[in-house]
């Protein structure tokens, strides 16, 4: 009766993820869709306590159990909670992290218990069980060093001599030692703990050196194995909602994941295999022609105010001063003088795909003046400014000129062929990618430099002036 | 029970699912999306509830607690991140 009662929630719930996850195709359905799916959750989570493996006392799993849902559900709500829009997708790759991480440590579980019993649950359970444990253990600590590199903590990218020549021995090995676990009988402890140290060592190794605009399509990546790990340990523990929720997940993920790779004009293997601007980028530094010109915000105001098309490119560092709330404001002075204003974002702009538009929509910025790169590209040559503000990379025209620079090919935002370009920026440096960016030095291009909050704010004051 | 062939066939219907529900959703929501579909994975909870369930021993019971934190911290911090997103969505269609 109460396995019935277990199926039927399971059942149900595996139903309303797919219609949840149906339902965010549309910004008014959005939301609805993520709650009745975090109601769905609930109910999954409560009536488990029903399983037959778990027993219905006080016993030592039960308080563990317990305490480790409260710990683990305090931690990650008031993390939720506080963390800013702009650090969201770091946010993500964390929660990400420990889905993979309680995968893999689901499938040490049940390894352990058979290097202990000496039992097998034969080739196919474990050759499963082993799959789910690898790919849940690499998007651990994959996560885990994506998370710390857009938190800042840890530097960019990092490559040892030989690197891809490591990993392919640390793959192997993997391969080995899961191959000696999944075909096992019985089961040796000492290969289960190898195993699962290589994995988690692989995972870091992967992500090291990936650095710069490739860590949106990374931890999409490593989201979508989140996914198929979950699906697998389904699999071992015979749990139909972990079956259809984690390959749901894996399969759009795999799907998002290439349409931001696509976005980026890069392939998966491309992401992966070779690191991106830490090397090349010195080379192309050299033959820059002319110099950067600074302009002064009163100068740059009377620019905007006296045009008739203002093309707005925001980039991360436009988030990170926080000023798309002003930024709203500047767009609201310069259309109450009949400023035609438009919004460009490029598919990466932010740290994911959409992250802009999340951003923007904070402010309170309108869909319909928001527009995508195939759809503003044709307008900038009409647009009298168009007004950079920390965007860097996907402004750089060396991705349509330059074949030697690491991002040739990159759909850009073609910011250079409008009449006149102002870049707010803080300071000289290169992107985050570290490539250095032409359109600084074009002739229309004029230099704002500044704190983005206080410069388009130097911007508003100096339009109301006029 | 789930044997052999119907789980394959489980496995292939919910991969193809997956990806029609995803091709249909616009740019502009595929952060939150990808938030979202980082919840829905969060069911790992329950395995990692079964796991811990019927743990024997010091070492087993360690892991186990690991994969319960780790499985409601996915969960949960997945759910309230979507829903911050999504909140940002609905007041700026409600503005116009």
């Amino acid at each position: 009766m109460v396995s019935l009662a277990v199926d039927i929630t399971y059942f149900v719930t595996a139903f309303i993820f797919i219609y949840g996850l149906k339902q965010m195709s549309s910004p008014v359905t959005a939301r609805g869709g993520i709650v009745i799916a975090g109601i769905a959750m609930v109910a999954a989570t409560l009536i488990t306590f029903g399983v037959p493996q778990i027993h219905l006392a006080l016993d030592i799993n039960m308080i563990l159990m317990l305490a480790a849902i409260a710990a683990g559900s305090a931690v990650a709500y008031i993390s939720a909670k506080r963390v800013a829009m702009t650090d969201m997708p770091q946010m993500i790759a964390m929660y990400n992290g420990m889905g993979g991480g309680a995968a893999a440590a689901i499938a040490a579980v049940e390894l352990v218990k058979l290097s202990s019993s000496g039992e097998s649950h034969g080739l196919v359970v474990q050759v499963l069980a082993v799959l789910g444990a690898v790919i849940g253990a690499v998007s651990f600590s994959g996560s885990g060093v994506a998370f710390a590199k857009l938190q800042g903590l840890m530097k960019k990218t990092m490559r040892l001599p030989f690197h891809q020549f490591i990993n392919l021995g640390l793959f192997a090995a993997v391969c080995v030692t899961g191959f000696w676990i999944a075909t096992g009988h019985p089961v040796s402890f000492d290969h289960v703990i190898l195993f699962f140290i290589l994995a988690i060592v692989l995972g870091v190794m992967v992500t090291l050196p990936i650095g710069g605009a490739d860590m949106p399509v990374v931890i999409s990546l490593f989201n979508a194995l989140t996914g198929l790990a979950v699906a697998f340990e389904g699999f071992v523990l015979n749990n139909a909602a972990m079956i259809i929720a984690g390959t749901v997940v894996g399969s759009s993920g795999t799907l998002l994941t290439q349409l931001m790779a696509k976005a980026m004009n890069r392939s998966l293997a491309n992401v992966l295999f070779s690191s991106f601007g830490s090397d090349g980028g010195a080379a192309v530094e050299e033959d820059i022609e002319g110099s950067m010109k600074e302009i002064q915000a009163q100068d740059a105001a009377i620019m905007m105010a006296y045009a008739s098309n203002v093309i707005i490119i925001p980039g991360y560092g436009m988030a990170v001063a926080q000023a798309q709330h002003k930024l709203k404001e500047l767009e609201d002075i310069l259309e109450s003088r009949g400023v035609n204003v438009k919004y460009a974002i490029h598919p990466v702009a932010g740290r994911m795909p959409g992250h802009m538009n999340v951003l923007l929509a904070e402010a309170g910025v309108e869909y319909d003046k928001i527009y995508d790169l195939e759809d503003i590209n044709p307008q900038f040559p009409q647009a009298d400014v168009a007004l950079v503000i920390g965007a860097n990379d996907v402004v750089n025209p060396v991705a349509r000129s330059n074949p030697d620079s690491p991002i040739y090919g990159m759909p850009i935002l073609d910011a250079d062929k409008a009449q006149n370009t102002i870049v707010i920026k803080r300071g000289q440096g290169a992107g985050f990618s570290g490539i250095e960016n032409h359109l600084f030095y074009a002739d229309n291009t004029r230099m704002l430099y500044g704190d983005g909050q206080k410069a388009v704010g130097e911007l508003i004051s100096g339009v109301k002036q006029l | 029970m789930i044997e052999g062939f119907t789980a394959l066939y489980i496995f292939m219907l919910s991969a193809f699912t997956g990806y029609e529900v995803i091709s249909r959703v616009p740019v502009i929501l595929h952060t939150p999306l990808m938030s979202g579909s980082n919840f829905v994975h969060g069911i790992v909870l329950v395995g990692a509830m079964i796991a811990l369930g019927h743990a024997e021993g010091t070492l087993e019971l360690a892991i186990g607690f690991f994969a319960v934190a780790l499985g409601a911290g996915n969960a949960v911090g997945g759910y309230v991140a979507t829903v911050r997103m999504l909140e940002m969505f609905k007041s700026s269609k409600g503005d116009k």
